[in-house]
């Protein structure tokens, strides 16, 4: 009749498999379509950057396949020239083709923005970590530190720089990346602060881990949705600085043309062609909006609590 | 001859998601006579605070109440227009929530917030209802109530918030108050307190109380009738005395069991219900239980149960009914079956030895 | 460490092996921060003497602000003391660090009450059951993964799961991690941090059930803090009542039940609703007045004594701060002038 089933200790064997996290996160992403819009803008550019500098002839990859022409060659017969089939965005003041030094220029900025993060992440990080994670004095002196730097007009620090070492490359990249880690710094100590307390946290140190492990296996990766969309939002705002910066003259220098370094160029010329300042304008607007779509993307999708 | 106050008859509430129709509340028929206090008891998932939420029409999205009808002295609730239902939420009916910090406006003084929910019932002019919230505080014991009106719900206690919260829910002397889980959040000792004020209050002002707990205990200690529920369903009802004497679903008798009670002399071994609360998106088919029950049959795994009468006023949704059940099988539903097996193997690392943590093999 | 006989008492059976664990004079103040506090402190343990023998249950029982979830971590090592000594086997822990620290958590091993935080939500079940085996050197790669399994199936899970994770499973089966967790290095003392409250009711009588299985089977030695005095009752040999920072009664599970020396034990025993409507109707509630005072600034003379039905105020119960003694049956004591009056 009734049947005498044990309360078996034994009661799960069927747990049915859910998402993992990442595949989660991916999801969501997707389901935003100014995200999947901006990811999409994203990839084009980085091909563009990449055909744009390889092989390493002027012009690259769209030059041999006679997309673009050369971003160097000038030209005193065909200055200021309107768009036309053979220049697509037209030419600026020394007749080179606006085109081919667009896309050129987007090699720059992707690689100043998106690795300058790592400078960001290294100095910012470590800043951060070892702020939360020892607290105390450790955490009070370096706080102050950060207050410091954060109060320190940039612009400053980046003249003293440039003056030192030159503009260039890496003196912009450089420059860029030790005044914009304050805010990483903040958010990694926060997170730090707050993962601390948690149980899982002490259930670590009860079963023995060291404090690198504790810092490595455990602080570390739960901390790294907020710092993933901290740094996606900084890409933005580094092109932005570099373009700032060229332009005013103490960052890339022509002939290399960075965004900032042509609308710099076609400044002298706006009231003639307004085009030359346009062209990369827009090009700038683009690529940050694009980025931060993507960050706002992230955001969500990685955000815990929105999980089901 | 007992008024009834509240009908509610075959009742579905659902919830239509991404992934499928949830049916929290799957047909459940109950009532509240005027002055009884009834209690809702059931875990996390069976749909006790969905019902009431459907009783205030307060059923968040994607919930929708589909079907049933819910008569609140004769009026039909479901049917009320937006109007009506303001005036019936907080005046005919009030509700009390779990957790009072949430439920209280931090911003805002505790004195304001309950005559906020006077005037807006248009019962009580702002001069008259300043007033009563002295008398109201008073009234649940609040000590040097009168200061306390101006004090912001941080500065309250636990016990303290929670009795503000049943003054805000008596101030316009409801006919039935539904406290979901009032005590879950106390202390044992404030819990005793407020256990007290709610007898007091069901003495003095005769409001009908309607309790949703999983705490068989709160139930004996106030409520006349009982009603269990379980995936959305009434598997069993009755009057209190007799469904603690003998209950005869074996969800509830589990329940019951499974309980720690503070006045045990023996460590009695606890009755544990096996496996998981069922998932409401994928019932089981035929008695909604019978994956967990310690006593199912053939019968349970194919067809559903109908409530049935199995004592004066009781009632159970059951093919077996504990009655049916043999001693043996009770004392084989409390067995361990802990895996020896596992433990054999797992004792051969030596525990470590006095002042040494690094014995490797 | 010789093992005595144990003495057998009529109501209870109290084992006297030797104490594996003596709390000695713990306090654990923290200061509180901002300007004007000047030296406030919080004073979450005031002054704590405890012993646990090997073997037993003790159960530590208080309401919120009793300090019980802080002596627990002072027990356990994860907060330093502000004042005290807490001998665990032979070896006051206090004064260990680094390494030597580690080393004595092989023998110590805590379940905590958040199954939904308790585990790391980046790990896979099997890292997270490895972990503590990697940490202490516990057999090779393939005895651990093994092992791994075992653990998993001795608390009632697939030993398929450990490329789970922590998310995939209700909160009940994230406890059973918990306690396969401290398992795996075969501890001889568990500490269980209000190891059921945030559980369903029939998910936490499983685990009650599984808690006192393992402990037969495994020969364990615990302390289990809630502030369910049902649940505590039902799992203990012995009890030891918190309140305010201090402990102020200890006695066998039946003792303490049947004669309270305490007035807040009384209290609390009788403000606690039983599952059987005819003694609930009968029933006198022992209502106490007031609110628990905060931990920052404690009652003079016996803490309790602002919110006690015997008090003799004013009069040494305002005065004089009680001190643990020897009241009602062998082996029970209470911190009360007037200990048995209530």
């Amino acid at each position: 009749m009734a049947s005498a089933v044990g309360v078996a200790a034994q009661v799960d064997w069927d747990v049915p498999e859910q998402t993992g996290l990442w595949q989660d996160a991916w999801v969501r992403f997707r389901r935003n379509k100014l995200a999947v819009a901006g990811l999409t803008l994203v990839v084009a550019l980085v091909i563009i950057a990449l055909g744009a500098r390889l092989p390493a002839t002027p012009g690259g990859l769209w030059k041999i396949l006679h997309l673009t022409g050369d971003p160097f060659q000038q030209n005193v017969i065909n200055t200021l020239a309107a768009p036309t089939f053979q220049h697509p965005m037209g030419t600026d003041i020394l007749g080179r083709d606006v085109l081919a030094r667009v896309l050129y220029g987007s090699s720059i900025s992707l690689s100043i923005g998106i690795i300058v993060q790592f400078l960001i992440l290294t100095i910012g990080g470590s800043v951060g970590m070892a702020a939360g994670y020892f607290g105390g004095r450790m955490d009070n002196l370096l706080m102050r530190f950060t207050d410091i730097m954060y109060a320190f007009p940039d612009l400053l620090l980046v003249l003293v720089f440039v003056a030192a070492f030159g503009p260039s490359f890496w003196s912009i990249f450089i420059a860029i990346g030790i005044t914009n880690w304050v805010g990483l710094a903040r958010l990694v100590r926060g997170q730090v602060l707050s993962i601390k307390e948690k149980e899982y946290v002490e259930a670590a140190i009860m079963t023995g881990s060291s404090p690198i492990k504790l810092i490595l296996k455990h602080l570390l990766p739960n901390s790294l949705g907020p710092v993933i969309v901290s740094l996606t939002f900084g890409i933005p705002a580094a092109i932005f600085t570099e373009a700032a910066l060229s332009f005013l003259g103490i960052g890339i220098r022509p002939p290399e043309p960075s965004w900032g370094v042509m609308i710099e160029d076609g400044y002298a010329a706006i009231f003639a062609d307004p085009s030359l300042v346009i062209f990369p304008g827009i090009a700038v607007a683009l690529t940050m909006l694009s980025f931060t779509f993507i960050g706002d993307g992230l955001r969500d999708a990685l955000d815990p609590r929105m999980r089901r | 001859m007992a008024q009834t106050l509240l009908q509610v008859e075959d009742l579905h509430t659902q919830f239509f998601t991404s992934r499928g129709v949830v049916r929290a509340v799957d047909g459940v028929t109950l009532h509240v006579d005027a002055g009884e206090t009834l209690g809702v008891v059931g875990e996390s998932g069976c749909g006790k605070t969905m019902t009431a939420l459907s009783i205030l029409r307060l059923v968040p999205d994607p919930g929708k109440i589909t079907s049933g009808r819910i008569l609140f002295r004769g009026r039909d609730v479901t049917k009320m227009d937006d109007e009506e239902i303001r005036e019936f939420r907080g005046n005919d009916v009030a509700m009390i929530f779990q957790d009072p910090m949430t439920s209280l406006n931090p911003v805002t003084k505790v004195g304001f917030q309950i005559e906020e929910a006077m005037t807006a019932h248009d019962r009580f002019t702002e001069k008259l209802a300043k007033g009563r919230v002295v008398e109201l505080l008073k009234r649940v014991r609040v000590p040097a109530a009168e200061t306390r009106v101006k004090d912001y719900p941080h500065q309250f206690s636990g016990g303290m918030r929670q009795r503000a919260m049943i003054a805000m829910g008596l101030s316009n002397e409801p006919a039935l108050l539904i406290a979901d889980e009032p005590t879950t959040a106390l202390d044992v000792t404030v819990q005793a307190q407020i256990i007290q004020l709610m007898k007091q209050l069901n003495r003095e002002l005769g409001t009908a109380m309607m309790l949703i707990t999983h705490n068989m205990a709160l139930v004996a200690s106030l409520c006349q009738r009982v009603v269990v529920m379980y995936a959305g369903r009434i598997v069993e009802e009755g009057p209190v005395e007799q469904i603690f004497k003998s209950p005869q679903h074996p969800y509830t008798w589990s329940l019951l069991r499974s309980v720690p009670r503070v006045d045990e002399a023996r460590k009695d071994r606890l009755v544990s219900i096996k496996g998981l609360p069922p998932d409401l998106l994928n019932p089981p088919p035929g008695c909604k239980f019978h994956p967990r029950c310690p006593f199912v049959i053939d019968r349970c795994k194919v067809e559903e149960p109908e409530l049935e009468e199995v004592g004066l006023n009781q009632t159970a949704r059951c093919w077996v009914l504990m009655r049916n059940v043999k001693e043996e099988d009770i004392d084989a539903a409390k067995q361990s079956a802990l895996s020896r097996d596992a433990a054999q193997k797992l004792k051969a690392v030596p525990p470590a030895e006095v002042g040494d943590g690094s014995a490797g093999r | 460490m010789a093992v005595q006989a144990a003495e057998r008492q009529p109501a209870t059976a109290v084992r006297t092996d030797p104490v594996l664990l003596r709390v000695q004079g713990a306090y654990k103040h923290f200061p509180v921060v901002g300007f004007g506090s000047g030296g406030l402190a919080v004073r979450a343990v005031d002054g704590v003497d405890l012993e646990i023998r090997r073997g037993e249950a003790l159960g530590l029982v208080g309401e919120s602000g009793c300090g019980k979830s802080t002596l627990a971590r002072l027990i356990t090592a994860l907060l330093p003391v502000t004042r005290g000594n807490i001998i665990f086997d032979g070896q006051d822990i206090t004064k260990l660090r680094g390494t030597k620290l580690r080393r004595v958590r092989r023998k110590m091993q805590m379940i905590f009450q958040d199954p939904f935080a308790s585990l790391d939500p980046r790990m896979t079940v099997g890292d997270i059951l490895m972990e503590p085996l990697q940490n202490f050197h516990i057999g090779n790669g393939r005895e651990r993964t093994r092992r791994v399994q075992e653990l998993l199936r001795l608390v009632g899970l697939n030993p398929n799961f450990n490329n789970r994770y922590p998310h995939e499973f209700s909160g009940g089966q994230r406890q059973r991690i918990g306690i396969a967790r401290a398992l795996a290095v075969n501890p001889s003392f568990i500490v269980c941090d209000e190891a059921v409250s945030a559980l369903d009711v029939s998910i936490a009588a499983q685990i009650i059930n599984l808690l006192q299985d393992l402990q037969r089977e495994f020969q364990l030695t615990y302390l289990f803090i809630a502030h369910d005095l049902a649940v505590v009752r039902h799992l203990s040999d012995r009890i030891a009542v918190m309140y305010l920072g201090k402990v102020v009664e200890t006695a066998g599970r039946n003792d303490i039940y049947d004669r309270p020396q305490h007035p807040y034990t009384k209290a609390l025993l009788s403000s606690i609703p039983v599952p059987d409507p005819a003694i609930e109707r009968e029933r006198a509630l022992i209502s106490l007045k007031g609110e628990i005072p905060s931990p920052v600034n404690p009652p003079s003379g016996c803490r309790f004594h602002p919110r006690c039905p015997i008090a003799r105020v004013p009069g040494v119960c305002s005065e004089v701060e009680p001190q643990l003694e020897p009241h009602g049956a062998v082996d029970q004591v209470a911190a009360c002038h007037f200990a048995g009056e209530a």
